[in-house]
């Protein structure tokens, strides 16, 4: 039944306008300032934004009077869009599987966070692994498939993870020691975490030179080589020394974000973002010089020992350090409302609204190196917008509109307007499914969340 | 440096304390039970609101703080936490919530509240001045930890100022509700991100795996058994005005006689319409007064709730709808359903690590419908009345006592700053951990 009701969602397809002109809106670039003028889209793209704009002939208006317009919100760091667990725990290094081999297009999540503004997601594999699962950035486009979904061109990337939930493992009873040799996974200390990812990139470099030498000798025009093993454990890992694959690493104290920095150091390769870095205001100076970008929660705090000393004014004092960062959901519910947690960091340390803006829009598209497609409102990025009511800062403000591509993938009218036309579909299926199962009337009637009531 | 100097000026303030006469002078004043007042004075003393007026002029002794084009509000009280029994949520050591048995009426979450708990810095900082803490625990006895049987009865819930110390100096009402779980019949797989699985779950172990037959026959046996309970506490009451002979004190009962006498209402956690309605059959049965507890879902059940008089305590407004295909703002418009419906209602967050969004959590509410003020009440004098300490709290009028912030704007926006607060009277800091831990990375070179 609930396959059923989604593909009735699905046909509720996207509004292909090729031209679109958003009319009399507060336009909110993030890179090129705030002024009350249009923005207009032809085939996907941003061709124009000012306050007076050449408008094409034929081209759909969107009249934004007294609204917001901003880039499509990015999470850098969501568990959406997976089928099934986020976690390949087994092994303490997972980097032959792949986030992109699971992406689950039907999940409603998807279409709840596309109401909440979010246009493009970083999704990540869990974090039960000191080098975790590869992963990729997607966008919302609700209604495609699993392929449709992904950020075409965007570099991939692979998760790693410290402190208390890659040591879980390897603490199968919870206490200090309590694993047997038998049950136990190693690492079971921060000291473990670092000698498994060292090992890894030990194996990997090795792997690489292996690689290199043959590519060289290939270059150099030999014939009848025999290429090495292919290792797809390893393969991952040497995309990451080439540069060619980012590292997301979860981390939370200073102490083990300072050694994963150190590790990446001597092997010579660079990461990209620390997610939640809750402790990353201690040691600021030390991500800033590295080059990481920081992906952070606005005010959680004290879930576990290691979020003890998460501070709200943690955003704030890494930016003022010269770190990129943005602010994350790692929460299907926390993702609809990133605007206002954006806005924490104007409360907690003064950020400006633009700067606060940029948490969640160009900050994370720069961390994962799709600026030149989206996170601000620029002729030639992609037409990715939200549209609100009220400044998108504040706490009052409500989703309207939002366009991915230059389609009209949420409308909050037409949500509301069709929620009736909706519940009589769901009826009927329900009436129908009763009909074809005499003996199990009733069942299905609340099409729960994956079916557990049934 | 500027941070500098406030903490030192703060603690300066913390040392001089409670007696002090303050005068809050030439505000903007919004009691939240009358309408806003431009450029007037509020007068503190002995811990209580003694005058307010455009015209105050501060006697002898009186430290005036100046607030032109600043705001008074009362302090915001939030119905339901667990502030001051748990520190580090996954830490079971830390955490002090949901102790073991079926029936512990007896239990006082007041004398578990730890005054130096970390917590109540970081929530008083953002205006929230009083809360309510439970004993809570879901299904299980042993909390979220587990362990234990199901638990109907948890224990005492305390009205408690964000501020003392000790427990005792804190205390605004010990036994503020009495905390019951009401049985359920679900399977479902609640919200994720909505809520705190110590506050009531709404599960009844093995229904997922069985048949909704035996689910109900589960769920039947469940309220015969509280009944009994009941029964029990009733034919105590009975034997104890009977002065029998043989009589023997106990604590469990002893505990539950205000509920009995309608002195002390049941927090009765129930989310879905259908255990609510039954709930309120049970309470009409066993002639208590009850509270409902987060609510997921309101349809008719909101008509019976007005008609019986009985308020709710609405959960996280920010939360995912309940099942796949529930409209996405679900919950952002549960409140302004329950406004609708014309059900007394306030805000709870369940929970301690965002305590301190409570106002945020009405704030969306706004967003989807719910008139502000409604909103703001939520968050001061409808929880004040509900839980029976509107003589004291919830507003700014004189005689109440003197629970105060003093914002430079909206306080149900983020983006406004506590700049003063005041707890029974006393200027309290607006410092904590977290602040010092800003003040001390700030200034590393």
């Amino acid at each position: 039944m609930t396959k059923l009701l989604l593909a009735a969602l699905a046909a509720l397809a996207p509004l292909c306008a090729e031209t679109i002109v958003i009319q009399n809106a507060n336009v909110m670039t993030v890179t090129k300032g705030t002024f009350k003028g249009s923005v207009v889209i032809k085939d996907g793209k941003i061709i124009e934004a000012g306050e007076k704009v050449t408008v094409p002939e034929g081209a759909t208006k969107i009249d934004a009077s007294n609204q917001y317009v901003i880039p499509g919100i990015i999470d850098c760091h969501s568990h959406i869009a997976v089928d099934g667990g986020v976690n390949e725990g087994s092994v303490s290094v997972s980097s032959m599987v792949n986030i992109r081999d699971v992406l689950n297009p039907e999940d409603i999540a998807i279409y709840r966070a596309l109401a909440g503004g979010v246009t493009t997601a970083n999704i990540l594999h869990g974090s039960a692994n000191p080098i975790g699962g590869c992963t990729l950035p997607i966008k919302l486009r609700w209604g495609k498939d699993a392929e449709g979904l992904v950020f075409e061109g965007a570099t991939p990337g692979i998760k790693f993870a410290l402190g208390e939930n890659p040591k879980r493992a390897g603490n199968p009873q919870g206490g200090r020691g309590a694993g047997t040799a038998v049950q136990a996974r190693y690492p079971a200390t921060r000291m473990g975490v670092e000698d498994v990812i060292r090992e890894a990139f030990n194996e990997a470099k090795a792997y690489k030179a292996e690689w290199d030498a043959y590519d060289a000798k290939v270059a150099r025009g030999e014939h009848g080589l025999i290429p090495p093993r292919v290792d797809l454990k390893l393969q991952a890992l040497k995309e990451v020394l080439e540069g060619k694959r980012f590292v997301h690493a979860h981390c939370y104290r200073s102490d083990e974000i300072l050694m994963l920095l150190r590790v990446a150091d001597d092997y010579g390769f660079k990461i990209r973002t620390l997610q939640h870095v809750l402790e990353g205001y201690k040691v600021a100076n030390e991500i800033a010089a590295h080059g990481a970008g920081a992906s952070t929660f606005s005010d959680w705090w004290s879930y576990k020992v290691e979020a003890f000393d998460a501070i709200p004014y943690n955003t704030a004092l890494m930016a003022k350090r010269g770190i990129i960062v943005s602010v994350n959901s790692d929460d299907a519910e926390l993702m609809r409302h990133l605007n206002t947690e954006a806005a924490k960091a104007m409360k907690y340390g003064g950020l400006t609204e633009n700067e606060a803006l940029a948490l969640v829009t160009i900050n994370p598209a720069k961390q994962l190196g799709i600026e030149n497609r989206v996170g601000s409102i620029e002729t030639g990025k992609d037409a990715d917008l939200v549209i609100y009511d009220k400044p998108p800062l504040s706490d009052y403000a409500k989703v309207q509109k939002v366009l991915i591509d230059g389609k009209v993938y949420f409308d909050r009218d037409n949500e509301v307007s069709g929620r009736a036309a909706k519940q009589a579909e769901k009826q009927k299926l329900i009436d129908k499914e009763k009909q074809s199962q005499p003996g199990r009337g009733g069942r299905g009637g609340r099409g729960g969340q994956g079916g557990q009531a049934q | 440096m500027k941070l500098a100097a406030m903490v030192l000026g703060c603690a300066a303030l913390a040392a001089a304390a409670s007696n002090e006469t303050i005068l809050i002078h030439n505000a903007d004043v919004y009691p939240v039970t009358g309408a806003p007042m431009k450029g007037v004075s509020v007068l503190i003393q002995d811990g209580k609101i003694a005058d307010i007026g455009a015209k105050l002029v501060p006697g002898k002794g009186v430290r005036v703080v100046e607030a032109k084009g600043l705001r008074v509000y009362p302090g915001m009280l939030d119905s339901a936490t667990e502030l001051g029994l748990s520190e580090i949520s996954a830490v079971r050591e830390t955490v002090d919530t949901g102790e073991l048995g079926e029936f512990m009426p007896q239990l006082k979450a007041l004398v578990a509240v730890n005054p130096e708990s970390e917590h109540f810095g970081v929530v008083r900082v953002n205006g929230i001045t009083s809360v309510m803490t439970f004993p809570s625990s879901g299904g299980g006895g042993g909390g979220r930890f587990g362990g234990g049987e199901r638990q109907f009865i948890s224990g005492q819930a305390a009205l408690i100022h964000t501020d003392g110390w000790t427990w005792e100096d804190m205390e605004i009402n010990r036994s503020a509700a009495m905390h019951l779980i009401f049985p359920a019949i679900a399977g479902r797989g609640g919200r994720g991100g909505g809520g705190n699985p110590d506050f009531g779950p709404d599960l009844i172990p093995g229904a997922a795996g069985g048949s909704y037959t035996q689910a109900r026959r589960t769920y039947e046996q469940q309220i015969a058994h509280l009944s009994e309970f009941f029964d029990d506490a009733r034919k105590y009451q009975k034997a104890r005005a009977a002065n029998l002979p043989g009589f023997v004190h106990d604590l469990k009962f002893e505990a539950m006689l205000p509920v009995l006498d309608r002195k002390v209402p049941m927090a009765v956690s129930a989310s879905r319409a259908s255990s609510i309605h039954d709930a309120i059959a049970f309470a009409e049965k066993q002639n208590i007064k009850i509270v409902i507890l987060q609510p997921r879902e309101l349809g008719k059940v909101g008509e019976e709730l007005k008609a019986k008089n009985i308020p709710v305590i609405l959960g996280r407004v920010l939360a995912l709808p309940e099942t796949e295909d529930s409209p996405y703002d679900e919950a952002f418009t549960l409140p302004l359903e329950a406004y609708k419906a014309g059900v007394k209602f306030a805000f709870g967050t369940f929970d301690n690590e965002f305590v301190r969004n409570l106002p945020y959590q009405a704030a969306t509410a706004v967003a989807f419908g719910l008139p502000y003020e409604e909103a703001l009440k939520a968050i001061t004098i409808n929880p004040a009345q509900i839980w029976g300490a509107a003589d004291k709290l919830g507003s700014v009028e004189k005689g109440k006592i003197a629970d105060l912030m003093v914002t430079d704007g909206d306080p149900l926006e983020i983006q406004t700053q506590v700049k003063h607060l005041y707890i029974h009277g006393k200027e309290v800091a607006l410092t904590n951990k977290q602040t010092r831990l800003y003040e001390k990375y700030s200034s590393r070179q």
